[in-house]
């Protein structure tokens, strides 16, 4: 199997050697005014330069070792997995195959249940610091188990993605209780169920909800962006709309949830509309301009109409969505669900029944997403993104297919916008800031313009992903305790960004569904489909 | 109206058709007619305004002036400079191709031409709202336009490749994919523009095979412009010649090939006679209402090189106020023409002109 090159004048060890004594001159050379001296102020006022050459040392012989390490190992890796790939084309499996074995697998269950159970008692005798070094520990066994289970079972996900994910995502709030409610068992706790209860609010809204309707803003937009190719930088105006729409006539009118939740999406879409006609005629960045103009109007109304929105202070107790009127989540009212079923207290009951929510939201928006692919006005919709001459010269009216996919876009961000009212019970126009449109476009494009599933790893990766850094407790006890690993959520983001496009330029599902078929479903290669101009 | 009566009309009719671009006239009072289940054959040099007088038949320009009339086989008649664009291949049933191939290239082929036969699925699927609940008027319809598109990937030859994105196909075949693209909207004339370009001599007999059928089984009229004159020679029944504009011959393809002013407009004509010719051109009536002096900054110099620029090569120069006239002498066709006049009052000097 060793395929080594003769021509190859040195060892890969020697060409390391040399390429990090390369790398450490150069990062001697950039890191020497960066990191090796510092300007600060002494006691009396005055400017002293500070030497940090212990800091620079560390730095450049940190670089030095990972140079080392990437052209020694890493590259020959690479490359005889390309070698290996090319000749019997079984590659794909072998890395994960080696990674992935039935005793490391059968070990990170073992080590999983053992800190799950004995986790508790190790952090008492340890301390907090080594403390938190079990519970990662705990987190990369569960997660190496949950992998291995995945990258078997692979084949059977691959087929099953779409029912595996929703039926995952009706059990996650009841998974969540049920290991909160171990893990206090395990902990000798003496109200289990509130204690689990209370755990999971974190588990269910933080991450469930939040993720969530991030995954349906993002369904929505996909529609203008994914599918018909118009760039809008304004998207959250939508949301706003649908959130002071609730907020307001929930407030001042005392209409239902239920009433209000299609008046808003109703709302959204008239404004839509109204932002459809106007940059009809514009394309490309013209139009993403424009719409983000359209996205700080509507913000800059909601702060200066005082006598109708309450301007920044925002408005507060929006009424929370009642169980179809059977039973509600107030605590002061008669048909409270705990005094309905006679069940102790618990907030998590309201965050739970929001989770289901906003999923069957989000499953609203992608089925009607699915469906109207393959109805003609979505295969008008990506026509329009491929090519829009080539749309006119065939009769479909681009102006009212245009109007149709801002409507219906908006139409979901609008539906999303009235549920993130009634989730927070206050809304001002700090939430619908132009930084909410970015993320919610860079979820859609990372995700691969056009794919729900894709979007949805990306929202879950995007999202997820910032909120997981506030559990990264054990952190501080590596950067030490004043470090937040959450300030550093938007440089991750970016970063982040930066890796999934250089790796995935379409992003993360970068082949395209067709909506018809004659002989067999071939997914379309990311690099026949067109962005959209306009 | 009956339908023999309806035959003898023309389906397209061209009346006075100016296009102007600022001073530029890409196309100077132009009238032709193309008749009902032929092929008619739009040739010409580059730059002479064929691609413009698509552009105005299909609705993507508004021509200055002049008129356009389709009149269907139903007997009803359409005025195409005011149908907006998208309203032409719907109502008037005409549909084109363009230079450029414009496929959607990230759909499979299926798709495209489902996508053509949108206004019809509009309607069944009740614009949208019926066939999302699933009515089964929407999925007969849906099964129909499948049929419908089976059979152009068919005659196109593209049937084994349905479910391939239109990107990946070959040029030629994208040039087959494009006209049963349009062929899906079942238009009553097709205007394509150069269909045959860039296809080697054996996919431009399957093409010119695929046009003949078109024109035989479906009685769909064709208008198409090709450079490709073995094409036009072959299929066409009728040939139109355009240079700088205008019309400078219109006839069966034999009597058009023979026309020493298509020969001049095509090959230029002898350089020693240019000097007479030019004097005599200057009182011609050809480009009268070009009423400004020539400008040699634009537009071809006072020279009928064959190497002189196109008066395309003028556009960018266009603005508003500025008129830009082609050189008197830039029309080959009006310098045979001249000679021909001037042969005329001296009849014993022998024409040069057709060579």
């Amino acid at each position: 199997m060793s395929l080594q090159t003769s021509t190859q004048p040195t060892s890969p060890v020697q060409q390391a050697l040399r390429e990090a004594l390369i790398a450490g001159v150069v990062s001697f050379g950039l890191f020497f005014f960066f990191i090796g001296l510092k300007t600060d102020q002494n006691i009396r006022n005055e400017l002293v330069l500070v030497t940090r050459w212990g800091l620079l040392a560390t730095v450049v012989i940190l670089t030095m070792i990972v140079r080392f390490l990437y052209v020694a190992y890493a590259v020959p890796f690479l490359a005889r997995q390309k070698i290996a790939d090319a000749v019997t084309g079984l590659l794909p499996d072998s890395t994960g195959t080696k990674f992935f074995r039935v005793p490391f697998f059968i070990g990170s269950l073992v080590l999983a249940a053992l800190l799950i159970v004995f986790g508790s008692a190790i952090v008492a005798w340890t301390g907090p610091n080594i403390g938190a070094y079990v519970t990662l520990i705990r987190a990369f066994a569960i997660i190496y188990a949950v992998a291995a289970i995945m990258f078997y079972g692979r084949a059977f996900i691959g087929r099953n993605f779409a029912s595996i994910g929703i039926v995952s995502l009706i059990l996650y709030p009841i998974l969540v209780v049920v290991i909160l409610a171990l893990l206090a068992w395990s902990n000798g706790s003496a109200n289990i169920t509130s204690a689990a209860f209370q755990g999971s609010l974190k588990w269910v809204d933080n991450f469930g909800i939040q993720i969530l309707i991030y995954v349906m803003l993002a369904w929505g937009l996909n529609i203008v962006v994914g599918l018909a190719g118009l760039l809008d930088l304004g998207y959250v105006a939508f949301y706003a709309v649908g959130a002071y729409s609730y907020a307001l006539l929930g407030t001042h009118f005392g209409l239902s949830f239920w009433i209000l939740l299609p008046m808003a999406g109703i709302l959204a879409a008239f404004w839509g509309v109204m932002l459809g006609f106007p940059v009809l005629r514009l394309r490309g960045d013209y139009l993403a301009i424009v719409t983000l103009a359209f996205g700080e109007i509507i913000r800059l109304v909601l702060i200066n109409w005082r006598e109708v929105t309450n301007g920044s202070a925002g408005i507060s107790g929006v009424p929370k969505v009642s169980f179809f009127g059977w039973f509600t989540f107030n605590v002061s009212d008669p048909n409270y669900i705990s005094k309905v079923f006679d069940i102790p207290q618990s907030g998590a009951y309201y965050k739970i029944f929001l989770y289901y929510l906003i999923l069957a939201l989000a499953l609203l928006t992608a089925f009607v997403t699915i469906r109207l692919r393959r109805m003609p006005v979505g295969r008008a919709w990506e026509a329009l993104r491929e090519d829009e001459i080539a749309c006119r010269s065939l009769g479909i009216n681009t102006t009212s297919t245009k109007l149709t996919a801002f409507a219906i876009g908006a139409m979901f961000g609008g539906f999303a916008g009235s549920f993130f009212a009634a989730r927070q019970g206050f809304v001002s126009p700090e939430s619908f800031v132009f930084l909410e449109s970015a993320i919610i476009l860079a979820i859609v494009v990372l995700g691969g313009m056009g794919s729900l599933v894709g979007i949805a790893i990306a929202a879950l990766v995007m999202v997820g992903g910032t909120e997981a850094l506030r559990e990264m407790e054990f952190l501080k006890s590596f950067f030490g305790q004043d470090f937040t690993p959450e300030l550093y959520r938007m440089l991750l983001f970016g970063m982040a960004m930066v890796v999934v496009m250089l790796w995935k330029p379409r992003g993360f599902a970068s082949s395209r569904e067709p909506t018809a078929f004659l002989r067999e479903r071939k997914a379309v290669s990311g690099s026949f489909t067109k962005e959209g101009h306009g | 109206m009956s339908d023999a009566a309806n035959m003898s009309t023309p389906i397209l009719k061209l009346e006075h058709l100016s296009m102007k671009f600022g001073g530029l006239v890409a196309i100077g009072d132009l009238s032709f007619e193309a008749r009902r289940g032929e092929i008619t054959a739009l040739i010409g040099p580059n730059g002479a305004g064929k691609t413009t007088v698509f552009n105005c038949i299909t609705g993507f320009y508004k021509p200055t002036e002049g008129m356009i009339t389709m009149t269907r086989r139903d007997g009803s008649t359409h005025l195409l400079e005011r149908l907006p664009n998208h309203e032409i291949p719907a109502k008037a049933k005409v549909a084109r191709t363009f230079q450029n191939i414009r496929l959607f290239s990230g759909m499979t082929l299926l798709e495209n031409l489902l996508v053509a036969q949108h206004n019809k699925l509009m309607v069944a699927s009740g614009y949208t709202i019926l066939g999302l609940f699933g009515f089964s008027g929407y999925k007969r319809a849906a099964a129909e336009s499948v049929e419908l598109a089976k059979y152009w990937l068919e005659k196109a030859e593209l049937l084994d490749r349905a479910d391939d994105p239109a990107g990946d196909l070959p040029y030629g075949a994208q040039r087959r994919l494009e006209i049963a693209r349009a062929m899906c909207t079942e238009p009553e004339l097709l205007c394509l523009d150069e269909p045959a370009a860039g296809l080697n001599p054996r996919e431009s007999l399957a093409l010119n095979e695929l046009l003949m059928s078109i024109r035989d089984e479906t009685g769909t009229s064709i208008l198409l412009i090709e450079h490709d004159m073995s094409v036009v020679m072959q299929i066409s029944d009728h040939v139109v010649v355009l240079e700088y504009g205008r019309k400078i011959s219109d006839g069966d393809p034999a009597s058009v090939r023979s026309d020493p002013k298509v020969i001049a407009a095509y090959l230029g004509v002898d350089d020693e006679e240019v000097g007479d010719v030019l004097v005599e051109v200057g009182d011609e009536q050809v480009i009268e209402e070009l009423d400004v002096a020539p400008d040699p900054e634009h537009g071809p110099g006072a020279s009928s090189s064959m190497f002189a620029g196109a008066v395309s090569d003028t556009i960018e120069h266009s603005d508003e106020d500025e008129r830009i006239a082609v050189s008197k002498g830039a029309s080959k066709a009006a310098q045979v023409e001249a000679k021909e006049a001037r042969s005329a009052e001296a009849p014993d000097t022998p024409s040069k002109g057709a060579k």
